[in-house]
């Protein structure tokens, strides 16, 4: 993985650098001793690694402006930081960046329940903004599986979804309004407690542009009442096929679950040694989260049994209690750390069109044996977002090169039966050089375009989403 | 000019001398964009439907009508309820699916549902240079580069002249029924409905028309939508509770009612000028009093949205061409309270669009400057 060589003027003047910073910032709030650095030089794509000149942690809008003037008018290079969970390398740094974190950003600034928002500031855990608002009833609906650690701000870089995102939408479906600041300090108020943008929807092109726009300080949030209940139902298949035909079936039925998430053989049986769920040895497994009271609950699962029984299921399993459901979640929130128990992994993280699943699933096996390398499949089968999770060993030369060849192919197939590169995770430094497969110039071009409204000068997070040859002339000028 | 085609339509801006004013049926138009027109409806027809995974994707001249026939025969709809705004607006013809993307026309759902924008999913359009250009894809969940499906969702033509769309769709429900209340005011009915929508009966609707709205009595009203079972369920919680000895009204009769909010039907026909605001809900009662106070009394109005969305129409204001059709208190009143409002109908000569505070002005206008450098795309329209 190419990164932009560190700018030897930028690195020259650390010294400096860190006094401005320091004149900016309280003492503890800049680090630049290269021991406390480590911790800032990689996010969760730990196989790429890079301490920053300096990271700094701004506790106000007013401190990350300044801290943004002070580099502009420095020339030196900032990268975002959430809570450091992108799997794309979105907060990776260059030798010659500071590392602006939001984390001790972390307070809630106004709840209102009558408007349905909470507004907070951006380095707050998303689970933590639920957790400030479900004693009263409600809660934020996006929940991406790092949902205890990961930042708002990251959320809206990415643009993050969820295994409930069928429903409720992603990020970009609930986010109201942001605090943001550009990169030469100047501080946005976009949107509100209001339900559409006045003017062009800025609020849209920021959400998911991955902290290139601007650094999101404070975000409003559209907060839902909690719905009266939820049970999964969990149905095992003998055939991949089959189980996406149920999903089809479900969709087209006028049902909408929740959630609707596909495991394949590899992956239940991981999970299982792993987690012991229970679940059912089969091809491909479904679970299927429903919501309501007691009653619609259980004439959804009435529904849903009577199509699963049309695809004659090798196991139907209903909820019949909280114990229960837990059980049924189990095994499929095990997945991920499952697969960290056998093997190295790498998570991919395409799209395709639901229809498509049999076709790709097949053609993943065969280029399984190809590359030599295992995989385990989990997705959010109702939207066709795929979790693909290749295996490999990081301690076996080449394991690594192979793995990133094998997931660039899965990607590339995602993109030809009408997909895309990602539909959760974001581009970041991971799938920043297949751009080129999903968009022709003219389409990258258009998205480059905006980042030189926001920030011509290139400088915050510039190594990131897209091909580095691609951005080159724009970063040098 | 009414190009056949995507790459007739880009010849057709990068040969453009002068300005184009790009009209899809023209049924939505607003506010002052001059120039030669150009037409889209040549870029017509459905090119995927594929009901099992709620996906369409469709050329930005198919009529709304053809895409609405087709879903509805595989029991599917846009969840945006896209209004029609023919009669308000005083136009015929047919509303497009570019124009409804470009002016991100939503309806009473998107308390629910979501905007237009949340839809949609792809799209194709031809900037101002004449360079085709695509974002986002026919699936549901992308976050593959910047969208600029949402930005150009809602930009009313002024980035680029849209050629195709993706949109994802939504089930129709088996079942509706509508809570309604008549006589509350506007505080009592915009109570109700903040009241239900913190419930979690998952409402697809709440909406509040005055007396000069209806031409009778105010009316609160209150929609939910699912499984027949479960819409018997949810009404008779909601009736219990927060909205005690409201009627319920099912079926055909309940869509009607929404129909009539989607569309504003109560102001088509009527004189005067027509804005929509878009504010904080708990404060909408507070900006149209505050409107009524700066000497528009006789003012009507319709709550959508939970109370948020305003329209309103100004019959005085509207009627002299040299009037500002109410703007200063309009503009005056959303100032002051956070928010934004449309001039929707109203005499030649107001800026139909908000003005944007400076910082986003200047950002915008860098968008234009390059998505647009010739600003020939309907110029002037938004700002």
């Amino acid at each position: 993985m190419d990164m932009p060589q560190a700018n030897p003027a930028v690195l020259s003047r650390k010294a400096e650098l860190v006094a401005a910073l320091h004149g900016l910032l309280p003492g503890d709030a800049v680090i630049w001793q290269e021991e406390a650095l480590r911790a800032y030089e990689c996010d969760a794509l730990t196989a790429y690694r890079c301490p920053p000149l300096v990271a700094v942690l701004p506790r106000s809008t007013e401190e990350v402006a300044a801290v943004l003037r002070l580099c502009h008018s420095m020339g030196v290079p900032v990268v975002p930081r959430g809570s450091g969970t992108s799997l794309a390398g979105g907060a990776l740094p260059t030798a010659d960046c500071v590392i602006l974190g939001v984390a001790r950003m972390n307070g809630v600034l106004e709840t209102d329940y009558d408007n349905r928002f909470i507004r907070v500031q951006s380095g707050r855990t998303n689970l933590s903004v639920t957790g400030a608002v479900e004693a009263d009833g409600f809660f934020y609906a996006p929940d991406p599986s790092s949902q205890l650690a990961c930042a708002i701000a990251g959320n809206i870089a990415m643009n993050s979804g969820g295994a409930h995102c069928l429903k409720y939408g992603v990020t970009t479906n609930n986010l109201l309004g942001v605090t943001m600041v550009t990169m030469a300090g100047e501080v946005l108020e976009i949107g509100g407690p209001w339900l559409d943008a006045g003017g062009l929807d800025l609020l849209g092109v920021i959400c998911g542009s991955e902290g290139q726009l601007g650094v999101v300080t404070e975000a409003t949030l559209r907060i839902l009442p909690k719905p009266e209940g939820a049970l999964p139902v969990l149905m095992g298949f003998d055939a991949n096929e089959v189980a996406g035909e149920c999903v089809s079936d479900i969709i087209k039925a006028g049902l909408l679950p929740v959630a609707i998430e596909f495991m394949d053989r590899p992956c239940i049986e991981a999970t299982e040694a792993f987690a012991k769920a229970g679940y059912p040895m089969c091809e491909a497994l479904l679970i299927v989260e429903v919501e309501g009271s007691r009653a619609e609950i259980d004439e959804q699962i009435a529904r849903i049994r009577e199509i699963a029984m049309r695809h004659n299921p090798v196991e139907f399993r209903e909820a019949a209690d909280e114990d229960q459901a837990r059980r049924i979640w189990l095994g499929r929130k095990s997945a991920f750390g499952a697969m960290g128990q056998i093997n190295d992994y790498m998570c991919l993280d395409g799209t395709i069109p639901v229809s498509s699943l049999p076709h790709v699933l097949r053609r993943i096996g065969e280029m399984s044996a190809e590359f030599g390398l295992d995989v385990a499949n989990v997705f959010h089968a109702g939207d066709g977002n795929m979790h693909p999770l290749i295996l490999f060993d990081a301690n076996k030369p080449g394991d690594l090169e192979r793995c990133e060849a094998f997931g660039a192919e899965i990607l590339k197939l995602c993109v030809e039966v009408g997909g895309c590169l990602t539909g959760e995770h974001g581009v970041g430094i991971e799938k920043r050089d297949l751009m080129t497969a999903q968009y022709a110039p003219d389409d990258l071009e258009a998205q480059l375009r905006i980042k030189d409204v926001f920030d011509p000068e290139w400088l915050l997070n510039p190594a990131k989403v897209f091909p580095l040859h691609v951005t080159a002339s724009r970063r040098a000028a | 000019m009414r190009p056949a085609n995507e790459a007739e339509l880009a010849e057709a801006v990068r040969a453009a001398n002068g300005p184009l004013r790009i009209s899809g049926g023209g049924t939505r138009g607003i506010g002052l964009a001059s120039g030669e027109a150009l037409a889209t409806g040549g870029l017509s027809g459905i090119r995927l439907y594929e009901p099992g995974a709620l996906t369409l994707v469709a050329g930005a001249g198919t009529p709304l009508a053809e895409v609405e026939a087709a879903l509805a025969a595989e029991g599917q709809r846009l969840a945006f309820e896209p209004p029609d705004l023919r009669g308000l607006l005083g136009r015929d013809g047919q509303s497009t699916l570019g124009g409804v993307a470009a002016a991100n026309a939503s309806g009473p759902r998107r308390v629910q549902a979501g905007a237009c924008r949340d839809s949609m999913i792809g799209l194709r359009f031809v900037d101002g240079s004449g360079t085709v250009i695509a974002n986002g894809g026919r699936v549901m969940k992308n976050v593959t580069g910047y969208d600029l499906v949402k930005l150009l969702a809602g930009s009313h033509g002024t980035l680029g002249v849209l050629t195709e769309l993706a949109f994802k769709l939504q089930a129709r429900p088996e079942a509706e029924a509508t809570l309604i209340c008549r006589g509350q005011g506007a505080e009592a009915g915009i109570a109700a409905l903040t009241a239900a929508l913190g419930t979690p009966f998952d409402i697809s609707g709440a909406a509040w028309l005055d007396a000069g709205a209806t031409g009778a009595d105010a009316r609160t009203q209150v929609r939910v939508e699912g499984l027949a079972a479960s819409v018997a369920y949810r009404a008779g919680r909601l009736r219990d509770g927060v909205l005690r000895n409201f009627d319920i009204v099912e079926g055909e009769a309940s869509a009607a009612l929404w129909r009539e909010v989607r569309d504003v039907t109560p102001f088509a026909g009527r004189a005067g000028a027509v804005w929509r605001l878009s504010v904080t809900p708990t404060l909408a009662a507070g900006v149209v009093a505050a409107i009524r106070a700066a000497g528009h009394d006789d003012l009507a109005a319709i709550h959508d949205w939970g109370g948020g969305l305003i329209w309103l129409l100004l019959p005085v204001a509207g009627d002299a061409e040299s009037g500002d059709a109410g703007a200063g208190a309009v503009r005056d009143a959303v100032a002051q309270r956070g928010g934004h409002a449309t001039l929707m109908r109203g005499p030649a000569g107001i800026a139909a669009f908000p003005p944007q505070p400076p910082a986003l002005a200047a950002i915008e206008a860098g968008l234009r400057a390059r998505f647009d450098p010739r600003g020939i795309l309907n110029t002037g329209l938004m700002g």
